[in-house]
């Protein structure tokens, strides 16, 4: 018999399975669950795009493609990040085609993390950061946001958490779970105190298509930041393409050519037939991306008036798919009410918590419903939130 | 506003005014006060409810029918539009372009209803040049709106 625990890693074994994982586990397991839980578009990718797909099904070679991915796709790319967010990057040695964002993220995290460096991860944020910095014997240092500031990182937080150890800040921002976004003038504030440091900033901006009533401003665009800056985006939340696994790492060439060392080496190249979708998506689906966004931004808004009005506050979340509720009125924890929601409603919401500590207290609710379904589940919870109000007040 | 809430009460016209006014981010003073424009204007021209008529127990029948007809001096096609939209049978009409000119749909209790109503009062019309006639079988969508063979959400709790 083998003694399977001698043989793994440390590292991997002291990996926590991620928060949200027990809770969604739950979830999937429960009968007839009116979900808000996902944290992916319930639009259909737009049909020029699956057109491509086709398409080069019936007439490409399903070939390898160039590490850093096709030529002609990190030409797009390149255009795109210049004309949406005047950020400038070489196609040829300045961008890397990757499996989705969390390739991208995996590759920036492990390109530059030496044991015992410090990375400043930013909270309530996806759950991915933590565990790969951990992976590299980094040191993950997380800086709470605070629903006053509107979950936006200040310069005074940031200021705050740097040491001679620090290797790089991780910014996910239009930020999931929160939803809050970072002006410019935020970003100003941030780059002030990063501008003489030799700290590297990782982008994740997955989400910034997805932001509502102004544009999104990368922190790449910032005066002295593009030098700094690891620039992670891809085509799941824009363009509906969850499953078809693409995203894309920006970065100087020092930087970007030892990404795609580890690249070459785990992933070979990202799968050919979304390539050629995506050349299409970044190319001609800006009406598609609006018409989604404009939806979205009317989901956004009943749910916040909705939630507020019984009395689970929420602030206006500027970007994403997602609100992000406080409901300490209830006197429950975060995963208190999520799971009592679910069992006694079979609404699914995320428990705040699983973002980072700070998210206590808050849960996350995706809109990425239609209006009909949100309506169903606010519905229930209006009840829920009544009920409980009655027994603990 | 306008564009957004005409998108709004096209998906779903029983939205109040209330829900309609948060979701555009304005008041509900403004929104009944726009609806009032579009329907003064005629923009919006009625609300009506869209069928699934398999469930509704509507035994009718659709046809769609394709006229050629020949436009008349000054009018054109109007006339003989206006002439064919009296008829109650007759639930819509278009003027297309292509290999026909004028598109209508009709409703019957059956069949031979319907092929009266063709042979005895379209055809005969003057100017009327050929008919074509198509029944409905089924409807899968209608309006924006999946009448039969939605989609269930397949998605599921995967994210890490």
């Amino acid at each position: 018999m083998l003694q399977y625990d001698t043989l793994l890693s440390d590292q991997v074994k002291q990996m926590k399975p991620s928060g949200i994982r027990k809770f969604f586990d739950l979830a999937a397991t429960t009968e007839g669950v009116i979900s808000l839980g996902v944290g992916e578009p319930d639009f259909q990718t737009p049909w020029t795009v699956r057109r491509a797909a086709i398409d080069s099904l019936e007439r490409k070679r399903m070939i390898y493609t160039a590490n850093s991915g096709m030529a002609e796709l990190r030409q797009e790319i390149s255009r795109y990040t210049k004309r949406k967010y005047q950020i400038s990057y070489q196609p040829d040695d300045e961008i890397l085609v990757t499996v989705g964002g969390s390739e991208a993220i995996d590759l920036a995290i492990r390109a530059v993390v030496n044991p015992g460096d410090e990375v400043l991860i930013v909270e309530p944020s996806f759950v991915c950061y933590k565990p790969i910095v951990e992976l590299m014997h980094g040191v993950a240092i997380p800086i709470s946001t605070k629903l006053e500031n509107r979950f936006k990182l200040t310069a005074q937080e940031l200021r705050e958490h740097i040491t001679d150890r620090t290797k790089m800040l991780i910014l996910p921002y239009p930020n999931n779970p929160t939803g809050g976004i970072m002006t410019r003038e935020d970003l100003e504030a941030i780059a002030e105190v990063l501008r003489d440091t030799n700290i590297l900033v990782l982008t994740d901006e997955i989400y910034s298509e997805l932001t509502y009533g102004r544009k999104h401003v990368s922190i790449a665009s910032i005066d002295g930041m593009w030098e700094r800056t690891i620039y992670v985006s891809g085509f799941s939340k824009a363009f509906a393409m969850t499953g078809w696994r693409l995203g894309y790492i920006c970065a100087p060439k020092p930087l970007a050519e030892q990404m795609l060392k580890i690249h070459q080496y785990a992933i070979m190249s990202a799968p050919t037939l979304s390539q050629h979708a995506a050349i299409v998506a970044l190319r001609e689906c800006d009406h598609e991306v609006q018409k989604m966004v404009d939806e979205y931004n009317m989901r956004r808004r009943m749910l916040v008036d909705g939630f507020n009005r019984i009395g689970l506050n929420c602030f206006d979340p500027e970007g994403a798919f997602y609100i992000f509720p406080c409901i300490r009125s209830t006197d429950m924890t975060s995963e208190v009410f999520c799971e009592t929601l679910l069992q006694e409603e079979k609404v699914a919401v995320v428990p705040g918590n699983a973002f980072g500590e700070s998210g206590e207290g808050f849960v996350r609710v995706s809109y990425a419903y239609s209006l009909k379904h949100l309506q169903e589940a606010l519905r229930c919870i209006e009840r829920f939130v009544k009920r409980h109000k009655g027994t603990t007040a | 506003m306008r564009e957004q809430l005409i998108a709004l009460l096209q998906k779903n016209a029983r939205l109040s005014n209330a829900e309609l006014a948060v979701m555009l981010g304005t008041t509900e003073a403004e929104t009944d006060a726009e609806i009032q424009k579009l329907e003064a204007e005629g923009v919006i021209k009625g609300y009506a409810a869209i069928v699934n008529e398999e469930l509704a127990n509507d035994d009718m029948v659709t046809a769609i029918i394709e006229l050629r007809v020949t436009p008349q001096r000054d009018c054109g096609y109007e006339e003989i539009a206006h002439t064919i939209m009296q008829y109650d049978e007759v639930e819509g009409i278009a003027l297309m372009a292509g290999a026909y000119d004028l598109s209508v749909t009709v409703k019957g209790k059956n069949v031979k209803e319907v092929s009266i109503f063709v042979s005895q009062r379209l055809a005969p019309l003057a100017g009327v040049l050929s008919t074509a006639t198509y029944f409905v079988l089924k409807k899968y969508k209608e309006k924006s709106i999946v009448i039969e063979g939605e989609e269930a959400d397949e998605r599921g709790f995967y994210c890490p």
